[in-house]
């Protein structure tokens, strides 16, 4: 795969702007505070790093996935917490540029991509991030209202997001799932209750939070995409915020590599450096192919859903390889490192969470294979 | 079968440390981890109670037991989920250099302190430079009269802020031989020319006070070398051996703790299709857990028992101490899959461990020079 010259100069742009503004020691404190990177996203946005592929009448890059993956993933490789912290913010309003009308989307998207406003979407109500067959959260019509209750869980940006976009039964349950709908829930409406998650084991930067709704009152209008496909919407934006996590986790894997590299390349013991061991140099040999493996895959699902071809299943496949091979790949990173690998100051560790929590989010690798092979196997007679 | 024989006096002294754990140490758990220190006076109460140097004679002040009372503090500790408190370093890797090496004065002098909790050891022998080519360090220990000038840095010392007394590994810069350069030494906190450094931030272990130490000048009695001139090296690998089991009781002990609660979890939570553990990818994944602790716990109670009997098997805990680290970090990363979102939560105890158990693989030798020693010994 050949990336185009626009492809490369916006790769560039973001290699030099995460070099230019994430300092590790900026990361640490942010992450000790808990305090999201605001002046960072601000004009992470102003050099349109943030909505890559949103239409450009929303202040959107109105380019693809793959420029979009190419962004996330310089921006992780540069610092694993900060450039993920960039990419969530946008987190739900992938979903509300496919799905959103264009009222929606003005008042919204050109806020997220000006990184003024960061987004927010309530799907899931169990531990598990791609699991709908718990969906308790109803929205029941009045006049000219839905009216919302329910729990959802594991809301990133959760407290923190200008607008919510809710998974709702609409109608009594069904077995295929179909009288589900999303509706976009303003955060100051009476009603809402959020629970900050507290610590996390890594990204404690980005907020997360469990999210109440009693009979939240919204117009009927703030129905996004069609009633009845708030199921097929939700899997739709799943699909393609794996692949923004696939690319992350292709960043983080790559800059825990990165600093691997350079320190056996320069730590001395027994007076050799550590690239002299055969041991060390194959662990390079094993990770710089992992990182690759899951490259490729990672861009080919990105290039596909360009081209209208979206595949879930490639989207499965990019997104449990590459969190397994970035936490396998920043694991190695401490353990190259020894002592130093397990201090803060070295960064790796930080690197080795963060891809840890990408392998968390969004379905476990038992999800992926699940949806993978409900996919390959398809219905049996 | 039961390989270990534990006795009633192991059983009794068991559940009297749970209950003294569960009241004087897991409620303060979470604090001590945020201010990344563990007060003294839990040392002071934990000596006092007889849980402190369990194997250390009576005649010094210890318990007068054996090698089983030093695992059951391990697994009891590492119940309580956090790893801060070091008294496994202090009482079976460090507090036995003096025991073995010390004179009877010294012995006398710092034994019984070590036991009631009054004095908390470190063992400094890792250097910025010198971490797994120890025959590299740079720390000098040069005569001069009756005393002895130590000088140089050392890092990652556990117990670095508090401790008391300090087990320093030194070279003579005027012995002839490499290898018979090096001595170790007993420093005071409180002696002119040694001080702190920083507390290091770290992954996990937040409650233990790593640090560094620097002797600058630090002059000590010569009878504080442990042993004879030039035979630091020699000391060192005859205690390795313990050092490496005790890593790999901590690491069995941690797995076992992971997958007690990963099967909870997977019992009592609901997913798609009814409770977690009826998922067969899920069920298969705790069972391959749990074939992985139950063969880790099986090699391990075989090397207690031969170590307890005497036996030389450096090859076979080098082996228990890199595949039991590696294994605990397998459950505790395999654990976290199970528990899906839950997992990434710092209120989910097993998440404290996953961030503990990843050092294990690099303290007390990493597991690269564990393979090392075995390839030596076994392979070459
Ligand atoms: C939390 C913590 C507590 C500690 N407590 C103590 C303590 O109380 N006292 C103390 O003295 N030390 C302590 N240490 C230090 C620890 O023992 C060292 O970190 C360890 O020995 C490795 O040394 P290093 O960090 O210098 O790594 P290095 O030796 O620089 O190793 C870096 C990497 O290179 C690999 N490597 C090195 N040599 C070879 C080789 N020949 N072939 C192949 N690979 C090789 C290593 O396996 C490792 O992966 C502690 C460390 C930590 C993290």
């Amino acid at each position: 795969m050949e990336l185009t010259r626009s492809q490369k100069e916006i790769q560039k742009a973001a290699q030099e702007f995460a070099k230019g503004e994430f300092d590790k020691e900026v990361t640490v404190e942010l992450e000790q505070s808990r305090s999201y990177p605001a002046e960072l996203l601000q004009k992470a946005a102003e050099l349109g790093f943030v909505g890559l592929q949103f239409a450009e009448e929303y202040g959107g890059g109105g380019l693809g996935l793959v420029d979009a993956c190419l962004v996330a993933e310089a921006l992780c490789r540069k610092d694993s917490t900060m450039g993920s912290a960039v990419v969530l913010a946008a987190f739900g309003a992938e979903c509300l540029h496919r799905f959103g009308d264009k009222k929606m989307k003005e008042q919204y998207l050109e806020q997220v991509t000006a990184g003024k406003m960061l987004a927010g979407i309530a799907l899931g109500e169990s531990d598990r991030g791609d699991d709908f067959t718990v969906l308790d959260t109803t929205a029941t019509r009045s006049d000219n209202e839905w009216i919302i209750n329910g729990k959802k869980r594991y809301v990133t940006n959760g407290g923190a997001a200008g607008f919510y976009l809710v998974l709702c039964r609409t109608e009594a349950k069904h077995a295929e799932n179909s009288g589900v709908a999303l509706i976009l829930v303003e955060p100051d409406r009476p009603g809402i209750t959020v629970a900050d998650l507290g610590d996390k084991l890594a990204l404690n930067s980005v907020a997360l939070a469990d999210i109440t709704f009693a009979d939240v009152r919204v117009p009927l209008t703030n129905l996004v995409g069609k009633e009845g496909q708030g199921l097929a919407q939700a899997r739709a934006f799943l699909d393609e915020v794996k692949i923004l996590a696939a690319a992350r986790a292709v960043g983080i894997a790559a800059g825990a590599f990165d600093r691997a590299l350079a320190y056996v390349k320069q730590r001395e013991q027994f007076e050799r450096k550590l690239a002299q061991f055969q041991i060390t140099r194959h662990k390079i040999a094993d990770m710089a192919t992992k990182i690759e493996l899951a490259r490729l895959i990672t861009y080919r699902a990105a290039a596909d859903f360009d081209k209208g071809k979206a595949d879930p299943t490639l989207s499965a496949m990019a997104k449990m390889t590459a969190a397994r091979m970035a936490v396998e790949v920043a694991d190695e990173a401490i353990q190259l490192f020894g002592g130093y690998g397990y201090m803060t100051e070295q960064e790796v560790e930080r690197y080795y969470r963060d891809a840890k929590t990408i392998e968390l989010c969004l379905g476990t690798r038992e999800s992926q294979k699940d949806r993978i092979a409900d996919l390959v196997i398809g219905k049996l007679k | 079968m039961q390989l270990l024989s534990y006795t009633e006096d192991h059983h009794r002294f068991r559940a009297r440390l749970r209950k003294f754990l569960a009241e004087e140490v897991t409620p303060h758990v979470d604090q001590w981890e945020k201010e990344h220190i563990i007060p003294r006076a839990v040392w002071q109460k934990m000596g006092r109670a007889g849980f402190i140097c369990p194997a250390l004679p009576k005649e010094y002040g210890g318990g007068g037991g054996d090698f089983l009372h030093a695992v059951i503090v391990i697994e009891e500790i590492a119940r309580t989920n956090h790893s801060g408190l070091a008294t496994p370093l202090h009482s079976d890797i460090v507090v036995p250099y003096l025991e073995s090496y010390a004179t009877e004065e010294l012995k006398r002098k710092y034994l019984p302190g070590c036991a009631c909790g009054d004095i908390i050891t470190a063992v400094a022998m890792t250097e910025p430079n010198a971490g797994s080519d120890l025959a590299s360090m740079q720390t000098t220990a040069e005569e001069d009269g009756g005393e002895i000038v130590l000088n140089g840095s050392k890092t990652f010392i556990t117990n670095g802020i508090n401790c008391d007394l300090v087990v320093v590994a030194a070279k003579d810069p005027r012995a002839a031989e490499a290898h018979q350069a090096l001595s170790l030494y007993l420093v005071e906190a409180g002696t002119p020319g040694f001080s702190r450094g920083r507390r290091l931030e770290k992954m996990g272990y937040h409650s233990q006070d790593t640090a560094e130490l620097f002797f600058n000048n630090c002059r000590i009695p010569k009878s504080n070398r442990l042993g004879a001139a030039g035979t630091g090296f020699y000391m060192l690998m005859e205690k390795l051996q313990q050092e490496r089991l005790v890593v790999a009781v901590m690491a069995v002990a941690a797995a076992e703790g992971i997958l007690e609660q990963a099967m909870r979890y997977c019992r009592e939570t609901m997913g798609p299709k009814g409770p977690l553990n009826r998922s067969q990818a899920l069920a298969f994944a705790l069972v391959e857990m749990s074939t992985e602790v139950k063969i880790g716990r099986t090699f391990l109670d075989k090397l207690i028992v031969e170590h307890m009997a005497g036996s030389r098997i450096i090859v076979e805990t080098s082996m228990a101490k890199y595949w039991t680290s590696e294994m605990a970090k397998r459950i505790a990363d395999r654990a976290l899959d199970l528990f899906s979102q839950a997992g990434a939560l710092e209120k989910t105890p097993i998440v404290r461990t996953f961030r503990d158990v990843r050092v294990m693989s690099i303290f007390a030798g990493t597991n690269e020079i564990m393979k090392g020693i075995i390839a030596k010994m076994k392979i070459n």
